[in-house]
């Protein structure tokens, strides 16, 4: 069984680990830091976000470590971000190779979603490192956040199969991208406590919850980080059925993305 | 011996239809504005394919000729699965490795040794495969000192040697290969065709695209004619090949495959049909000339040229300086046919036929004509059944 599986699908994997290697190979190209800066730069943001956001703006100040929940958040959104905003030209910046040779286009899109994963992962080491500093401690619900990534990876995987075969015939998709997730940064409640809106109102959490990235990173926040004054789509809306809305979200965007990505991808060699 | 297991590559009744829109709609403008516009689909889809079916046996080299646009490239990237077909079937048994383009994927800022197992990966291979064949790679592509640097530090030749020296590597059940991987300098070309002997040789199933008809004579067993999207000819490769250049002979006062472009004249007597003969042993050049009918013209000369794929003169001559030398007079309207005959002493490759019709008078040109026609010479290596006339002398 597993050998066939491997049979299969030995090209794609073949294909895959070359193209996340190069993907990693070509991002710190000539730096003489190199892969260090996959943990620098997160390093370096946080140290900023947390000097404005506990000195200055005192946002969020009343609800306990804040500023490592505020990190994680926007750990988790700048991997949601990456995926699709790559995933996007994916197709397209690769048409030299589609037009002169027939492979699982799906390894181009896995590849991009996988070397973001990597990223995150180091990511999360550092924020790791801030939540020992923080004295954050963690329970057994820290044993949940797997499957709230992987939630978050299976819908930023959707949306990028989806809007990379869309970007095949219509260029403009990208830049509504960009204005859709200017949009969806500021709902997902990646810098601002969820506790806030709360507090003005019910309903508005609530929509808010519902939707798929907004509800991952409350939920990751809860599980790992503190438990107190974090308010997620359970516990505002009354009721585990209506994490029935984002996940049927995350299966329907990921469904529709694979589907019309299947049915396309034969006929992206003549259409990019 | 049943004659359908070895089959190896089918392709039934394959058509392929492109959807041309005037304006490309990749703008939601353009889109909606177009949205609204009446439009003719028919006009705007291009038949590139209008059903083709051929099957390839086990081992055979199978050369598919045509000229440029004829359908040859669409019926490749079909085979080769890059294509869909819009109606009827392409199917293979084995590995396909496809060489549309040499170095597919190649980076410029990954080193030699990286982009080696980048294309390496593209083609099919394992980390641990391309581990085993690396060394051999290298020395194949002589650039032992330069794999650590990045490629787009090598120059265009050394690329190409790398490529190359990856692509003769993979292991493949069918070769699909485009003629254009024979550019390059004349060694190149040599290791290239020195490449496919081996793969005739060993006995590999090869489709081969080319224009190059010595090249067809002396590697393909079978091959196809594609014109207009529809196999013409198809049978021997000998057989094909003749077909194919029969498409360029058949030119008749400037229709297809002439270059008209580089024919003027003042026209008074026209060059109006040409053709060619060619075996291995003699060649006849056939062309008819007509007056214009204003009037006769008298001390009329023609005169040919043969000019190599590089556009070297090979050899030439006109109605004076032949053996029985004729003046040529004409009436009006009035027609003559000459046949130049002469010892095929030509080498191997793809040779142009060019005329001009003049007054003796050496400065009237009424019709000068490059390229009115196209033939191909094969010669096996070594084995010359005519001799170029040549004296002796033993000092």
């Amino acid at each position: 069984m597993n050998s066939q599986f491997v049979k299969k699908y030995r090209y794609s994997i073949i294909l895959l680990r070359e193209l996340v290697r190069t993907d990693f190979k070509l991002r710190y190209q000539g730096s003489a830091l190199g892969y260090l800066w996959s943990l620098l730069r997160p390093l370096f943001l946080f140290v900023i976000l947390y000097l404005v956001f506990v000195y200055f703006l005192r946002v969020g100040s009343d609800i306990p470590h804040w500023p490592v929940a505020m990190l994680l958040g926007i750990v988790l959104w700048n991997f949601f971000a990456e995926v699709t905003n790559n995933g996007v030209t994916s197709i397209v910046n690769q048409g030299d190779v589609i037009r002169k040779i027939n492979f699982p286009k799906y390894v181009i899109i896995l590849a991009g979603s996988v070397s973001a994963f990597i990223n995150l992962l180091l990511n999360l080491v550092v924020i790791a490192v801030f939540m020992v500093i923080n004295g954050v401690s963690l329970t057994w619900l820290a044993f949940l956040a797997p499957l709230l990534i992987i939630e978050v990876y299976a819908f930023a995987l959707g949306i990028a199969f989806l809007l990379s075969t869309v970007f095949v015939k219509l260029r403009d998709i990208n830049y509504i991208w960009e204005i859709v997730m200017q949009g969806l940064f500021y709902a997902s409640a990646v810098i601002y406590p969820v506790a806030l809106v709360l507090a003005k109102s019910e309903l508005a959490a609530k929509l808010l919850l519902m939707n798929p990235v907004a509800q991952a990173i409350q939920d990751i926040r809860y599980v790992l980080i503190t438990q107190t004054d974090t308010p997620t789509l359970v516990s505002v809306a009354h009721g585990a059925v209506w994490m029935l809305i984002p996940l049927g979200i995350v299966a329907f965007v990921l469904f529709l993305g694979a589907w019309v990505f299947k049915k396309q991808s034969p006929y992206f060699a003549e259409n990019v | 011996m049943s004659e359908k297991s070895d089959i190896v590559l089918s392709v039934k009744d394959v058509t392929k239809d492109f959807y041309l829109p005037h304006e490309k709609q990749n703008s939601i403008k353009s889109a909606v504005v177009n949205l609204f516009k009446p439009r003719n689909k028919e006009a705007d889809t291009q038949h590139a394919l209008r059903g083709i079916s051929f099957d390839i046996k086990e081992g055979e080299f199978f050369g598919i000729l045509g000229r440029n646009g004829s359908g040859k490239s669409t019926t490749l990237k079909m085979i080769s699965e890059i294509y869909q077909p819009t109606t009827g079937s392409v199917t293979h048994k084995g590995k396909l490795v496809p060489f549309i383009e040499l170095g597919v994927g190649f980076n410029p800022e990954l080193t030699g040794r990286e982009n080696v197992y980048l294309n390496g990966a593209l083609l099919g291979f394992s980390e641990k495969e391309i581990d085993a064949r690396y060394d051999e790679i290298v020395a194949f592509a002589e650039l032992e000192n330069f794999m650590d640097q990045k490629l787009k530090n090598y120059s265009s030749g050394m690329q190409v040697r790398l490529a190359f020296a990856v692509a003769t590597h993979a292991e493949a059940d069918i070769l699909v290969v485009d003629e254009v991987l024979a550019v390059g300098d004349a060694d190149f070309q040599r290791k290239c065709y020195d490449f496919f002997k081996s793969l005739k040789k060993s006995g590999k199933t090869v489709v081969f695209v080319t224009h190059d008809m010595s090249a067809v004579r002396e590697y393909c067993d079978r091959a196809i004619l594609i014109n207009e999207g529809k196999i013409s000819a198809q049978g021997t490769a000998d057989d094909v090949a003749d077909e194919y250049l029969k498409l360029f002979n058949k030119s008749q006062g400037g229709s297809q495959g002439a270059d008209d472009e580089k024919r003027w004249g003042d026209g008074r007597v026209r060059i109006s049909e040409v053709s060619t003969e060619i075996n291995r042993t003699s060649i006849k050049i056939k062309v008819a000339l007509t007056a214009g009918n204003d009037s006769g013209m008298d001390d009329v000369v023609f005169g040919y040229k043969l000019t190599d794929s590089d556009g070297h003169l090979a050899l030439g001559g006109n109605t004076l300086n032949c053996q029985q030398p004729k003046h040529l007079n004409f009436k009006k309207s009035e027609t003559k046919n000459l046949v130049f005959s002469m010892p095929n002493i030509l080498g191997n490759g793809t040779f142009s036929l060019s005329g001009t019709v003049r007054l003796s008078d050496g400065v009237t040109i009424c019709d000068d004509w490059r390229n009115m026609a196209v033939f191909g010479n094969a010669r096996d290596e070594g084995h010359y059944p005519v001799v170029a006339p040549a004296t002796l002398e033993v000092l």
